[in-house]
C-alpha cells in the first residue's frame, strides 16, 4: 500500500542545485543564499513521520578480523572482575590473555544503562566502530539492544562452556529468546545496604532508612527498575506483572518525597560506591555484590546487605556484542572462557554475584567453603521465593519512554 | 560641501588607475590567507551549529525511543523554557558569582604576580598552571573526597558550628566553589598579562602627581588591566555557565542543577530526549550571546588583550 513518498524539498533542493548548469564560479553570495535556501526548504519539510523501516538500523554484519587483530575490548560496570589491589589487575584476565594470545583491554564504562547505552546508540545505528567488542547490559536493555538490532547474533556452537554450564533457567529467557544474542555475565539483587558500625543499628525495612539520622547519608539507585521496584514492593505492588501508571507513579512520588524532605543524598548510578567509600552516604538502595566488594576494598566488615523484609529486585546483566565489533570471534572466545566453572568460581568470589555457570558452586568450595553457601552468589528457590525476590516485567517501548521520562523528572533531570 | 568636496576630487584621479589591480591582488591573496580559518570555521563551528539548530526543531517518532524526524517543532524550545527556567537562572547566577570569586582571588594574585613576585614570579605561574596539567574531571572528583562528610574539612567546620547543613557537598556553595577553583586559571592569566605589559613609568608618575597608592591604583593601574579583567570574565563566565561537571560532581540532584546537566540528562538518559537537549543549548547559547554582548559594549575596549 504503501507508496514511494514524494522528494523531500530539502533533497530536490538540493537536486536541483547539482544539476542547474554551472555559471561561472561560486561566488560566496550565491553559495550562502543557496545555503540559506536549503536550510528553510530543509525546515518547511516536515514530512508526516514514516516509521524507520520497522524501527530498526539495518546493519549489515561486519567483517571479522579476530584472527589478524589478537585483541578483545570490554566495557563493563564497577566492581564487577576480580581485581588484586596489589599487581593492580585483573587475574582472571591475566590468565585469559596467557592461555589464549588475546589482549583484553577491560574498562568499567558503564555507570547506568540508560546513559551508556545512550552513548554509543547513535554511533552503533550510524555503523561506526565503538572501540569496544563485549558490552554488559542488564535485561531490559538487552532485550531494547537486540529488539533495535545493533548485536550480533552469537555462535554457540563457538562456545562449548556456556552451551554446556549455563544455569537451565538462564537458558530460556524472555529478553531473549533462544539466547541468540546475548549471554549472562551475573545477576545480583537490589536491596537495602549500609554501614552497621556508622547506622548503630540493623536495617530491615525500607521504613527503616527514613530515620531522622539517616537524613541526607542515603544514596538510592538510578536505574528506576531497582530503586522503584524495591518501593513497589513494599507497597504491595506486584511488580512482574502489568505495572500501571498509577502504581509507578506511587513509587515516584514517595521518591520525590524523600528528596524533597532530604533524606535522599544522591540518585546515582554505579558511582554510588564512591559516596559510601567517602562517607557521604551510609546507607540506601543498593546491589548485592557491591557491598561485599566495598568490605574487601575498604577493610571494613561492617558493610551489610539484607533484602528488605517486602522484597528485593533480581536482574541480570548480559554480555554483548555489539553490532559493529570487528572482533566476534575474540570476544565469544573470552566469554567461553568465563563460563569455565573454576573461572567463574574465582570472579563469583570477588563480586559475589549470583554466579550463572553450573558447577560454580562445587569449584568454590575449594577457594572458599562459606561463599559456596552464600544466598548472593548461589541462591536457592527457596531462597528467593522466601524473600519475595521478583523480576521487574518487561515494558513496551511507549511505557518505557514515559517511566523514563517521569522518573528522570523526579531525579532532577 | 565645497570644501570637503575639493579635495576628493583632487584625490580621485590619482587613484583611478590603481584600485583594480591592487584590489584583485589584495583579495586572491587575503582568500588564501582566510582559506584554513574559514574551512575550519565551516567544518567545526557552522556545521555543527546548523545541525544542532535542524535537531532541536526536530520531532520525536511516537514509539521509537531514539528516532527523530525533521519537523519545525519549536515546542522543543517552549519545554526548554517553561520547564526549565530555573536551571537557566541558576546557571547564570552559579557562572556570575564563580566569575565574581574568581576576579576576588585572581586580581590580587595576578597583581602580586605581576609587581612584587621578583623571583618567585615563574614559580607563581608554574602552581596557577600546573593543575592543568591532571584532568579538570579528575581534579572535581578529588574535591569531592576532599569535602566529604567524613573529610577533614567538613569535620573542622562541623566542629565548628560553621555547617548549617552538616555538609558542604550537594549544596550550591560546593558547585560555585568548585566552579571557580577549575575556571580560576582563566581569570589570573589574562589579568596578570595585561598588569605585566603595563609600563610601571606610568604607575611611578602616578605617585609623582602626588597621587597616593589607592588613588594612583584606582586611576592608572586598575584602567591599564581593564583589556585583561574584560578577557578574565568572559574566559571564567562563558564556560562556567554552561558548565555541568561541578554541578553533577559537588551538587545534588535537584536544588542545583544547572542547564548543562539538564542537557546532559536529555542526551544521555531521557530516551527521544535529544531535540530537547539541542534546544536548551541552543538558547544557553543565545542567552550567553546577549549577555556577552552588553558586557562588551558597557565595558569593553578596543583592545581585548
Amino acid at each position: 500500500m504503501r507508496s514511494r513518498p514524494p522528494l523531500d524539498p530539502a533533497t530536490a533542493a538540493l537536486i536541483r542545485a547539482a544539476r542547474a548548469p554551472q555559471r561561472g564560479s561560486f561566488s560566496r553570495r550565491s553559495l550562502l543564499a543557496g545555503g540559506g535556501l536549503g536550510a528553510f526548504a530543509a525546515l518547511a519539510g516536515c514530512a508526516p513521520p514514516e516509521p524507520p523501516a520497522g524501527g530498526v538500523a539495518q546493519l549489515d554484519l561486519p567483517e571479522d578480523v579476530s584472527e589478524q587483530e589478537k585483541i578483545v575490548r570490554w566495557a563493563n560496570w564497577t566492581a564487577y572482575l576480580d581485581y588484586d589491589e596489589d599487581s593492580k589487575s585483573y587475574p582472571t584476565l591475566d590468565a585469559f590473555e596467557e592461555k589464549t594470545g588475546i589482549k583484553a583491554t577491560y574498562s568499567e564504562d558503564v555507570d547506568d544503562n540508560d546513559s551508556y547505552f545512550n552513548k554509543v546508540a547513535p554511533q552503533l545505528r550510524a555503523g561506526q566502530d565503538i572501540g569496544r567488542d563485549i558490552v554488559t547490559f542488564t535485561d531490559w536493555m538487552a532485550n531494547r539492544i537486540i529488539q533495535q538490532q545493533l548485536a550480533q547474533p552469537l555462535d554457540m556452537v563457538q562456545m562449548g562452556n556456556v552451551a554446556q554450564n549455563m544455569l537451565p533457567s538462564l537458558k530460556a529467557v524472555p529478553f531473549d529468546p533462544g539466547r541468540q544474542f546475548s549471554v549472562t555475565w551475573q545477576s545480583g539483587f537490589a536491596g537495602i545496604g549500609y554501614n552497621k558500625k556508622k547506622v548503630g543499628r540493623e536495617l530491615k525495612t525500607l521504613e527503616d532508612l527514613w530515620a531522622e539520622d539517616l537524613r541526607g547519608r542515603i544514596t538510592v539507585l538510578s536505574e528506576f527498575r531497582d530503586t522503584l521496584g524495591v518501593i513497589m514492593l513494599e507497597q504491595g505492588v506486584d511488580i512482574n506483572g502489568d505495572i500501571t501508571t498509577e502504581q509507578f507513579q506511587g513509587a515516584v512520588d514517595e521518591v520525590d518525597r524523600r528528596i524533597s524532605d532530604g533524606y535522599i543524598r544522591r540518585v546515582k548510578g554505579n558511582s554510588y560506591l564512591e559516596d559510601l567509600k567517602s562517607g557521604n552516604a551510609i546507607a540506601g538502595i543498593v546491589w548485592s555484590g557491591d557491598l561485599f566488594v566495598l568490605r574487601a576494598e575498604t577493610e571494613d566488615d561492617s558493610w551489610e546487605f539484607v533484602i528488605p523484609e517486602s522484597g528485593g529486585t533480581m536482574w541480570s546483566d548480559n554480555l554483548m556484542v555489539p553490532m559493529t565489533s570487528t572482533h566476534k570471534d575474540n570476544a565469544e572466545t573470552l566469554i567461553d572462557y568465563y563460563y569455565d566453572p573454576k573461572v567463574a568460581a574465582e570472579v563469583a568470589a570477588w563480586v559475589n554475584y549470583i554466579c550463572p555457570v553450573e558447577g560454580a558452586q562445587k569449584a568454590m568450595e575449594k577457594i572458599d567453603p562459606d561463599l559456596a553457601e552464600s544466598p548472593f552468589i548461589f541462591p536457592t528457590e527457596d531462597y528467593l521465593s522466601d524473600n519475595n525476590i521478583q523480576f521487574f516485567a518487561a515494558l513496551e517501548p511507549e511505557q518505557d519512554a514515559e517511566f523514563s521520562e517521569t522518573w528522570q523528572r523526579v531525579v532532577g533531570n | 560641501m565645497s570644501v570637503v568636496a575639493e579635495p576628493a576630487e583632487e584625490l580621485t584621479p590619482q587613484r583611478e588607475p590603481d584600485p583594480p589591480r591592487s584590489k584583485r591582488r589584495f583579495n586572491t591573496t587575503a582568500f588564501l590567507l582566510l582559506l584554513p580559518g574559514v574551512l575550519w570555521l565551516i567544518v567545526f563551528f557552522v556545521v555543527p551549529i546548523v545541525q544542532l539548530f535542524t535537531v532541536s526543531l526536530q520531532s520525536k517518532y511516537p514509539g521509537f525511543p531514539g528516532y527523530y524526524y525533521r519537523d519545525v517543532n519549536v515546542g522543543n524550545y517552549v519545554t526548554a523554557l517553561a520547564e526549565f527556567w530555573p536551571h537557566f537562572v541558576r546557571s547564570l547566577l552559579y557562572g556570575g558569582l564563580a566569575t565574581f570569586f574568581a576576579f576576588a582571588l585572581a586580581y590580587p594574585l595576578a597583581y602580586a604576580m605581576a609587581f612584587k613576585a621578583g623571583r618567585w614570579r615563574n614559580v607563581m605561574l608554574i602552581c596557577v598552571i600546573a593543575p592543568f596539567f591532571t584532568s579538570f574531571i579528575l581534579r572535581t572528583i578529588a574535591w569531592r573526597q576532599i569535602l566529604a562528610d567524613d573529610g577533614f574539612v567538613a569535620s573542622a567546620l562541623r566542629t565548628l558550628h560553621l555547617l548549617p547543613g552538616d555538609r558542604i557537598t550537594e549544596t550550591w556553595i560546593a558547585v560555585v566553589a568548585g566552579l571557580t577553583y577549575n575556571f580560576l586559571p582563566f581569570m589570573v592569566l589574562p589579568i596578570y598579562a595585561s598588569l605585566e605589559r603595563a609600563d610601571p613609568k606610568v604607575i611611578e608618575a602616578g605617585g609623582d602627581l602626588y597621587g597616593n597608592g589607592f588613588t594612583t591604583f584606582r586611576t592608572v593601574t586598575l584602567p591599564m588591566s581593564l583589556p585583561g579583567v574584560l578577557a578574565g570574565t568572559l574566559l571564567t563566565f562563558i564556560p562556567a555557565s554552561g558548565d555541568f561537571v561541578n554541578a553533577s560532581l559537588l551538587g545534588s540532584d535537584r536544588s542545583t542543577k544547572m542547564v548543562g546537566n539538564v542537557i546532559e540528562s536529555q542526551f544521555f538518559k531521557v530516551p527521544g530526549g535529544f531535540p530537547v537537549a539541542a534546544s536548551l543549548s541552543f538558547t544557553l547559547m543565545a542567552v550567553i550571546l546577549v549577555l556577552v554582548t552588553l558586557y562588551v559594549r558597557r565595558f569593553g575596549s578596543e583592545e581585548l588583550v
